[in-house]
């Protein structure tokens, strides 16, 4: 079987130029990419269905071999339309994301940005630390909430711990005195903002 | 003449649905009359395939006149059929509930006038997907039910939902690229696209290009149904879309990767070749995905957490490739779409009732609406597998499996299984605890709604009720109920289900009544490999 080297070239670099263009946070680019991976796509279809023969139109005498394969053409046949399907409702897509944002890119996603800057510490687990009552106390984490903070080493000087008598913590990447911590998590702190109609809408 | 012949009916009828809601598209009740009892005939015409298929076993039908390896083939067997019942009866529930919130709301979040033949197209496409016995024909069905759901997915094109919409869009369309290369290399290499005759001229192939095929399918299907390491796209994409959308998608739509990744496991690429990579994928898929649940606040991105994670479950059942692991994987799709889809509906109650499906923002459901908690909590331990219920009968199938089949990293799996099923329940609880336990006040910021309720309450009749509270539709909660009866009722049921299950995947792994049924008797079936039949 000889296979046609232009058809596969042509079809590797659509290939590599749409996977390429996909990978890009331009819109328009995506869509241009994708339509060159459908395309490759339909070249390899193609490709399948072996060397040029004639028209699948019966007339007697030819042997059967003579004929091209139809099945390949049929199969490109239906991925065309429906990568213009697509095509098209990616178009509007992209126009509905110029209309409301002005801007012809990949938009965040704003739950998931909250969720990656919540501080693991959370103000309804985290913020008291009770007070010890087991006969063996342990010496981390004083009753007073005296030396909590994260960065201070349990051999610290006396004095150096009577400087700091304000409990901090590691909070959202910076360090904070508890109280501020748990103030956080309150209505009307900057760093939770809660929109006006609800979480989900 | 056999029932089974009618078996194309069950995409037609959808089909001419949709369009004739088109055609009524400035009528609304006719359209919501038409879609309702388009969907339920069609329905019931599929408990008469499932009822054939228990019968008379796996039948085939040829399209067009065309004898078999040539033309499209729809093949009715256990499997599909249950797929198709299943899955009709959920989408029936779905569309009630969106008729009820249509009629409450008017068109204003939502042109509803669109969504009845759009639905229709998806249902007709799920439809074509599970009867398909021809891997092109496979590739439309997903096609029409993707290019559905973009448009249901962007419904209202708000900021939120084109920019979820984008991101699902991109990954579908690379998805059903790969899926298409698939198939021309499979083209390629065997010169049919039939799945029957493909089960026959795969095996003759050698070793490398079987496993390139099976691996280029395996990745196609595994995007759409969300297995762990392509599963990226699909938290950040379902919850944005209207509620019983997304209750629809995350009932069905990776069920149908699921189905054909079943079909490609067991029809196409017997044999255990690829298996131990699935296990691994099954445990991971389990693992982070409920672990990415737990650190949800809202609760629609936690259950689309939890639905990637109970994926793994499936792939876990069908990676055994035994009849006891692929029964219980069976069983495990059943349960799965009935609970999933009905724990999104009951969050679209709450997020109505609530004003908001942050559990930073609810408190006190169980109070305010007790049916509503009930609606939650039954679905909700279902999905976690406690005890009575189907979820726990599904689970113990896929354990038991998993440790006859008594290799390290199938009981490796078991305990994933099983802290995966604990922490499910974590985070059930977790939503429980917050949303319906607590008091409004002790809510991080509750929503004014929850806190306003008592004073419209005690001020009674007459008084200027408080317009922000909303009280459920009839139809709405109607629908749920009917959908969580359903789920309980696969639990009452389990045993027949479980007989029925056993049944299909005895079929499928043996091979030879799917391959007979299409290819005609007496077709020589290359040996089972698998050695599945016998365990």
């Amino acid at each position: 079987m000889s296979v046609n080297l232009t058809l596969l070239i042509v079809m590797g670099a659509l290939y590599a130029c749409g996977i390429y263009l996909i990978l890009e946070r331009s819109l328009t680019r995506v869509l241009l990419g994708l339509m060159l991976l459908a395309n490759a796509t339909n070249l390899l279809i193609l490709a399948t269905g072996g060397y040029a023969g004639l028209a699948p139109l019966f007339t007697k005498g030819t042997p059967a071999q003579e004929y091209n394969d139809p099945l390949p053409q049929a199969l490109i046949l239906t991925s065309i339309v429906i990568s213009f399907a697509v095509t098209a409702f990616m178009l509007g897509i992209i126009y509905r994301t110029w209309v409301l944002a002005r801007q012809d890119d990949i938009q965040d996603d704003v739950e998931d940005l909250r969720v990656a800057e919540t501080p693991s510490y959370d103000a309804e687990d985290d913020a008291e630390v009770p007070a010890e009552t087991s006969e063996f106390p342990l010496t981390m984490l004083g009753s007073d909430g005296r030396n909590v903070s994260d960065h201070g080493t349990p051999g610290m000087d006396a004095d150096q711990e009577a400087d700091q008598p304000v409990a901090t913590l590691v909070a959202g990447g910076r360090e904070m005195p508890a109280e501020h911590a748990a103030a956080e998590e309150k209505p009307g702190s900057l760093n939770v903002d809660p929109s006006p109609e609800g979480g989900g809408k | 003449m056999n029932i089974a012949s009618f078996a194309p009916l069950a995409v037609v009828l959808p089909i001419l649905g949709a369009a004739l809601t088109f055609l009524l598209i400035r009528h609304s009740r006719a359209q919501r009359a038409v879609s309702i009892a388009l969907l339920s005939l069609t329905l019931a015409l599929e408990c008469l395939l499932l009822a054939s298929a228990w019968n008379s076993g796996t039948a085939a039908v040829t399209l067009g006149g065309w004898i078999p390896p040539f033309g499209i083939v729809m093949v009715v067997d256990q499997f599909s059929s249950l797929m198709l019942v299943v899955s009709s009866a959920v989408s029936l529930a779905v569309l009630v509930y969106a008729t009820g919130q249509g009629m409450a709301d008017g068109d204003h979040d939502a042109p509803v006038s669109i969504f009845h033949p759009t639905y229709l197209i998806l249902v007709a496409g799920v439809s074509n997907a599970f009867l398909s016995g021809d891997l092109f024909n496979l590739y439309v069905g997903f096609e029409i039910l993707l290019t559905a759901s973009y448009v249901l997915m962007t419904l209202g094109g708000t900021g939120p939902r084109i920019r979820a919409g984008v991101t699902y869009v991109v990954v579908s369309v690379v998805s059903s690229v790969l899926f298409l290369i698939a198939i021309a290399m499979v083209y390629g290499a065997t010169g049919t696209v039939n799945m029957a005759d493909l089960a026959i001229k795969l095996g003759e192939l050698d070793q490398g290009t079987k496993t390139l095929l099976h691996v280029m399918l395996l990745v196609a299907f595994g995007i759409k149904a969300a297995v762990f390491p392509l599963s990226f796209w699909l938290p950040d994409s379902y919850p944005t879309a209207p509620a019983p959308v997304t209750a629809v998608f995350a009932g069905l739509l990776t069920k149908v990767g699921v189905y054909a990744m079943v079909r490609t496991e067991t029809l196409l690429f017997p044999g255990d070749t690829l298996n131990t990579p699935l296990m691994v994928v099954a445990l991971l898929t389990m693992l982070v995905g409920i672990l990415g649940a737990l650190a949800q606040s809202d609760i629609k991105r936690l259950l689309s957490f939890t639905l990637v994670s109970h994926i793994g479950y499936m792939v876990f059942g069908l990676a055994m490739s035994s009849v006891v692991g692929l029964a219980a994987a069976v069983f495990y799709v059943a349960h799965h779409i009935t609970i999933q889809t009905s724990l999104f509906l009951v969050t679209g109650l709450i997020e109505r009732r609530g004003g908001s499906s942050s559990v930073d923002r609810l408190g006190g459901l169980a109070k305010l609406s007790p049916m509503l908690a009930l609606l939650f909590f039954i679905p909700g331990m279902n999905l976690a597998g406690i005890p009575p219920f189907s979820g726990f009968l599904g689970k113990v199938g896929l354990l038991q499996a998993g440790i006859q089949l008594g290799t390290p990293l199938a009981y490796a799996l078991v305990i994933g299984g099983v802290v995966t099923s604990l922490l499910t329940l974590l985070a059930i609880a977790r939503v429980w605890n917050r949303a319906f336990w607590r008091r409004p006040t002790d809510a991080e910021h509750p929503d004014p709604v929850l806190l306003s309720t008592p004073s419209a309450r005690v001020s009674g009749p007459g008084a200027k009720v408080n317009d922000r509270v909303t009280l459920l539709p009839r139809t709405m909660v109607g629908s749920t109920a009917g959908l969580v009866v359903l789920g309980v009722a696969l639990t009452v049921f389990a045993g027949p289900l479980f007989g029925l299950s056993d049944r299909a995947a005895r079929d499928m792994l043996d091979r030879t009544p799917y391959i007979e049924a299409v290819l005609g008797d007496g077709t020589a079936v290359p040996g089972n490999t698998s050695g599945g039949g016998t365990r």
